[in-house]
């Protein structure tokens, strides 16, 4: 019989921890199928960060490292400067990325430090339990904002390839979403990108992917996604927001 | 000789650090044990600055000093704040062209030079240091000036090559001044 | 004669470590140990190595993290109020079980404190600093020679044991020139299996990690862990002493403190006092033997320290409060005086 459809061997055959509708599963298999497809399997070194993907070491076939919580940009800087053979990436939340390892996001890429991170914005501290992360919206109901966000009182929602975008260093920033098999195969192609350019040399390479947490949203799946698309986008558009390389050649 | 201790203080860019490099490398290239100890931090900036070495032929303890046998001041605070910890006996250079001060104390030998004067005169201002320790190695009883030049030359980086002849110059001054 | 140099303690730290195969380096600028990442910002371009100046200490400590993990030797060097921001990172090193090398200049604390040399991170060094079940192999070099042969023994014992070797030196040795030489170090190397490397598609993938949110089996790494750690205690502890032969009264003092108290020793044995001193070299692993011994002949310690006394409490533990240990110490970037040292020994003869 034919196989028409398989795991990429990056991927571990293990199954997934994630709750039911998270598109957490969906996104490893974007980054897996990148990494198979560039035939960097055996090179990849992968960061996990501390959130729901915290164990993310055991999803992935590549080596892998433990990051303290928002650190991962810096871990990853220290191992691409030791092997600037291997391919280096991160994968964080917005918690992780936004809040507590912000700084460390800015300055690695304000090194345009070569390496991919994939940042997935679901708007939530998802592990947790749903607490307000940098990225939930003005109102959104959280743990931690019960009333909903007021932006009066804890700020607004942080828009990272907007900011990211302003500075010199960083080579391609976009942001992508998983909420329908469109956006899906958009985001698979932004990853495969943010890898390739990684392969090529050409700097730090992020990929925003906006997801949903239904579990911490307290919705079905599918209204999760309807979510993304009724909210979520309207505060954080689609696009890419830096492409050095594509800007030089006048694309 | 057993172990001298001398403090050299002045203000920042005096050259009071380099100074005591010099005596630092020169004990070493005469086989000695040696500690070359700065102040550090913002005080060194423009305020005050400081340095002890301490010249041995056996191993140094701490290299800290508390009771110089040799105090060189470059300027007024430091002669002030240093001069009663000189050991009796021990000897003071100082400055005369920037301290203008009777010393008190009989029991310690006192070497006027007007180091930063005679520095301006020759038009090598900065080296008003070394004015100073030609005059302290000249005048020392442990210490000697032999083997000056070939410190000098490991002290100045090959890239600044002017600079030996222009220490050199500046040491010689401080040999021949007669108190 | 092997050739001497003259070089400043923190020079001696950052030359030692590029003899030591040390091409990574990470920091943060911090006074008083500015000179090690000024000296491995000169050097590492020109031998093919790494020199990065991070956005925070937190940074820099993960990565180190991350260099260790890929099997390097790596090192990042700080000062007091900036080791407190790396804690973080020891934690998750230790939690990993990877090796690296971390030195602290100390300065006086707590807070922001000041700058001027102190050894008051002895609890934070020897007892943690992070969070969790760990330990760190702790060497406190007394001169600038030192400085050197115990950072090439930190990477050493680092590989060897697959933890973190602390360089808790003080801003005075930092700070201070004294002749050098390289001629006798010792470079071992191991073989990093664990290293992340890639697979290369030929090996099942290593992974670096901390967390077990298995109760049993967290404890049971732990406890591998800490049988590690048994053999570093058995193993690598290093101390000195300096005329203990006949002594009555036993100085403990590391870093510059030991070496005020040589003075003071000096000084103290031409009044007749019979003193001697016991120099931990590690303090952690801390020398209990030599002090557990020097019990059962001396008739009193005393412990001098550029704190408020932390060390104290292990010379106490070491000697089963069997004999009196006093407390010589100043802090806060005060040094004591070999005067203060004397007064305090001459006591202790007195049995004031």
């Amino acid at each position: 019989m034919a196989v028409v459809f398989e795991k990429p061997k990056s991927l571990a055959d293990v199954p997934l921890h994630y709750c039911p509708g998270c598109p957490h599963g969906i996104i490893h298999r974007l980054v897996a199928e990148a990494i198979d497809e560039l035939g960097i399997e055996g090179k990849a070194i992968g960061v996990a960060p501390v959130g729901c993907a915290v164990m993310a070491y055991d999803y992935f076939t590549c080596d892998m490292i433990e990051a303290a919580h928002g650190r991962a940009p810096a871990i990853a800087t220290g191992i691409k400067r030791c092997r600037p053979e291997n391919i280096v990436f991160t994968y964080q939340g917005d918690g992780d990325l936004a809040s507590i390892g912000m700084a460390e996001t800015v300055h690695a890429a304000a090194r345009n430090e070569n390496i991919t991170v994939i940042f997935v914005n679901n708007a939530i501290y998802g592990m947790t339990g749903g607490q307000m992360a940098p990225t939930s919206l003005p109102g959104q109901v959280t743990q931690t904002s019960p009333y909903g966000r007021d932006v009066n009182h804890c700020g607004w929602p942080i828009r990272v390839c907007e900011m990211l975008s302003t500075l010199e260093g960083p080579e391609f920033i976009t942001r992508v979403a998983v909420n329908n098999v469109k956006n899906v195969n958009a985001a698979k192609k932004a990853i495969k990108k943010a890898f390739q350019n990684q392969m090529e040399g050409k700097g730090f390479n992020l990929v925003e992917v906006v997801s949903a947490c239904p579990t911490n949203w307290g919705m079905t799946p599918q209204q999760a996604l309807q979510w993304v698309e009724s909210d979520m986008l309207p505060y954080y558009p689609l696009g890419v927001y830096k492409d050095r390389t594509a800007a030089k050649e006048g694309k | 000789m057993k172990t001298t201790q001398i403090l050299i203080a002045g203000f920042g860019g005096q050259g009071i650090l380099f100074a005591g490099k010099f005596l630092a490398y020169k004990g070493l290239l005469e086989d000695k044990q040696v500690s070359w100890l700065p102040s550090y931090g913002p005080e060194m900036r423009g305020g005050t600055a400081n340095c002890n070495v301490i010249l041995s032929e056996t191993p140094v303890g701490s290299p800290i000093i508390t009771d110089p046998d040799v105090l060189v001041a470059m300027n007024l605070p430091s002669l002030e704040k240093y001069i009663d910890t000189v050991v009796p006996g021990g000897q003071v250079y100082l400055d005369s062209s920037l301290i203008n001060t009777q010393i008190k104390r009989t029991d310690v030998q006192v070497f006027s030079i007007p180091a930063t004067a005679m520095a301006k005169e020759r038009d090598m201002a900065s080296l008003a240091n070394m004015i100073i320790m030609g005059h302290l190695l000249q005048n020392h009883p442990e210490l000697t000036f032999e083997g000056t030049a070939e410190t000098v030359q490991k002290l100045v980086p090959a890239k600044k090559a002017a600079l030996v002849e222009l220490n050199m110059n500046a040491l010689m001054l401080g040999k021949e001044y007669k108190q | 004669m092997a050739e001497r140099v003259l070089m400043k303690g923190n020079e001696a730290i950052a030359e030692a470590a590029i003899r030591a195969g040390c091409r990574h380096y990470f920091g943060y600028p911090i006074t008083p140990q500015t000179e090690i990442a000024a000296y491995m910002a000169k050097k590492m371009p020109k031998i093919g190595g790494v020199f990065l100046q991070a956005e925070s200490e937190i940074a820099s400590i993960n990565m180190v993290y991350g260099a260790a993990a890929a099997g390097m030797r790596v090192m990042t060097s700080s000062s007091s109020p900036g080791i407190s921001l790396k804690a973080e990172g020891l934690s998750y090193i230790a939690g990993s079980d990877v090796p690296a090398l971390v030195v602290n200049v100390q300065r006086g604390g707590p807070g922001l404190g000041g700058i001027q040399p102190s050894q008051s991170d002895y609890f934070q060094a020897t007892k943690g600093g992070g969070h969790g079940d760990y330990r760190m192999i702790v060497l406190a070099p007394a001169s600038v020679q030192e400085m050197a042969n115990l950072t090439i023994k930190g990477f050493n014992l680092a590989d060897k044991y697959l933890m973190t070797s602390m360089i808790l030196a003080d801003g005075t040795i930092g700070q201070m020139m004294e002749p050098i030489s390289f001629e006798d170090a010792q470079i071992e190397t191991y073989e990093k299996p664990w290293a992340l490397t890639g697979t290369d598609c030929k090996r099942k993938h290593n992974v670096v990690n901390s967390l077990y949110l298995q109760p049993d089996q967290l404890e049971k790494k732990n406890f591998e862990r800490f049988e590690r750690y048994r053999q570093v205690e058995e193993n690598e502890a290093m101390w000195e002493e300096y005329m203990m032969e006949d002594a009555e009264i036993c100085v403990v003092a590391f870093g510059i403190a030991s070496r005020v108290a040589k003075n003071a020793i000096v000084a103290a044995r031409k009044e007749g006092i019979k003193v001697g001193l016991i120099r931990p070299i590690t303090l952690w692993p801390f020398p209990k033997k030599p002090l557990a011994a020097a019990a059962e002949k001396v008739n009193s310690f005393i412990s001098v320290e550029l704190s408020m006394g932390q060390m104290i409490e292990d010379v106490r533990l070491a000697t089963q409060c069997k004999k009196p240990v006093s407390l010589c110490n100043r802090c806060g970037g005060m040094i004591p005086s070999p005067d203060e040292v004397l007064e305090t020994i001459r006591n202790a003869q007195k049995g004031v």
